[in-house]
């Protein structure tokens, strides 16, 4: 049974990179597969790294990480500049993170439609279309 | 007067003025080839290896420094101190090394000194002056490995060269690697057969501007 957990942006957008990481770390140590609004910055992302590492153990073996963007690849110039206005005012709010246990999830496949995780119950595939 | 006074504070100021010696890292996910292009690189030059190479991921462990190694080109010459840093992954299991025939006590302790390997790699990257990316050409550029690394680089202002490595194999695609990073250069090479070498170190010269 893989259990999702949505993770607004709100409940973490006012907190510290450190206290952000040590939030999501403990959800996916809980076997969970955190879907999160929005996405974490470059540093924030080698602080989940930093903090991955010193958290692996027998049990936790680290973690999968994949971004989903909200806008198509070669669109057209005003949905590209619409998309970038949007960036302007949302910023990190846009697009979803997904992150879960290595445990769980093997591998993140992503196109540009589609995001796979691919676990590792008998090769059984969950499809999530964006 | 005055003139020829500024003219001997310089002359004297640059005379004693301490060279600083660059840190060129090297970074990228475990099994890139990082150290085989370390080694290539410190054995063209001074005649020594900077690490062990093998199969195995995470054969670097630990940083790897080759000091006051200078490459020298049409003219030009460049000097910096080498620093081979451990794979950056964001998993490791000590499972994995059992596969490559390890005990299960030895695999553990790899796993252990793997992530420990991660956090120092992090950690010196606030110290380089410029970094070198090797990424495996073979394999897909977009994981979030390479986007995270890249990212850190780009908000330090670190000038970064890409090189997209193993063009020796027959899956090598460079071209997808150019296409995942258009903004900065990205150079394919055979790190353990040589090939294109020698554009590599002219690349290096434009990344540090000599």
């Amino acid at each position: 049974m893989l259990t999702l957990q949505f993770v607004p942006y709100s409940d973490i957008g006012h907190l510290s990179s450190e206290k952000k990481t040590q939030k999501l770390i403990k959800v996916v140590k809980e076997n969970k597969i955190v879907l999160l609004e929005g996405k974490l910055r470059s540093n924030e992302k080698s602080e989940l790294i930093r903090k991955t590492m010193e958290e692996i153990d027998d049990k936790f073996k680290g973690i999968e990480i994949e971004e989903l963007e909200m806008e198509k690849k070669n669109s057209a110039l005003i949905e590209r500049l619409r998309a970038m206005f949007i960036n302007l005012v949302l910023g990190s709010r846009r697009g979803m993170t997904i992150i879960g246990p290595a445990t769980i999830i093997k591998e993140i496949k992503k196109d540009p439609n589609k995001i796979q995780l691919l676990t590792d119950e008998g090769k059984k595939r969950k499809k999530k279309q964006k | 007067m005055k003139i020829f006074h500024n003219f001997l504070r310089k002359f004297l100021k640059n005379l004693f003025k301490k060279k600083k010696e660059i840190k060129l890292g090297f970074y990228g996910p475990p099994n890139g080839g990082k150290t085989t292009l370390a080694n290539k690189v410190s054995m063209d030059w001074i005649g020594e290896e900077v690490g062990k190479v093998s199969g195995v991921a995470h054969e670097t462990r630990e940083i790897q420094i080759k000091e006051e190694i200078t490459i020298k080109s049409k003219g030009k010459e460049l000097t910096f101190n080498l620093v081979d840093t451990p794979g950056i992954a964001t998993k490791i299991d000590y499972e994995d090394f059992l596969k490559s025939g390890m005990k299960e006590k030895e695999a553990k302790i790899r796993a252990k000194q793997a992530t420990k390997g991660v956090v120092d790699a992090i950690k010196w990257l606030d110290d380089m002056d410029a970094v070198v990316v090797v990424l495996d050409s073979t394999k897909d550029p977009y994981s979030q490995v390479n986007i995270t690394i890249i990212g850190n680089l780009e908000a330090r202002k670190i000038p970064v060269l890409i090189v997209a490595n193993k063009t020796d194999l027959k899956k090598s695609n460079v071209k997808k690697v150019q296409a995942a990073f258009p903004q900065y250069d990205v150079i394919g090479i055979s790190a353990k057969y040589g090939k294109k070498i020698d554009e590599f170190y002219e690349a290096l010269f434009k990344l540090t501007r000599r």
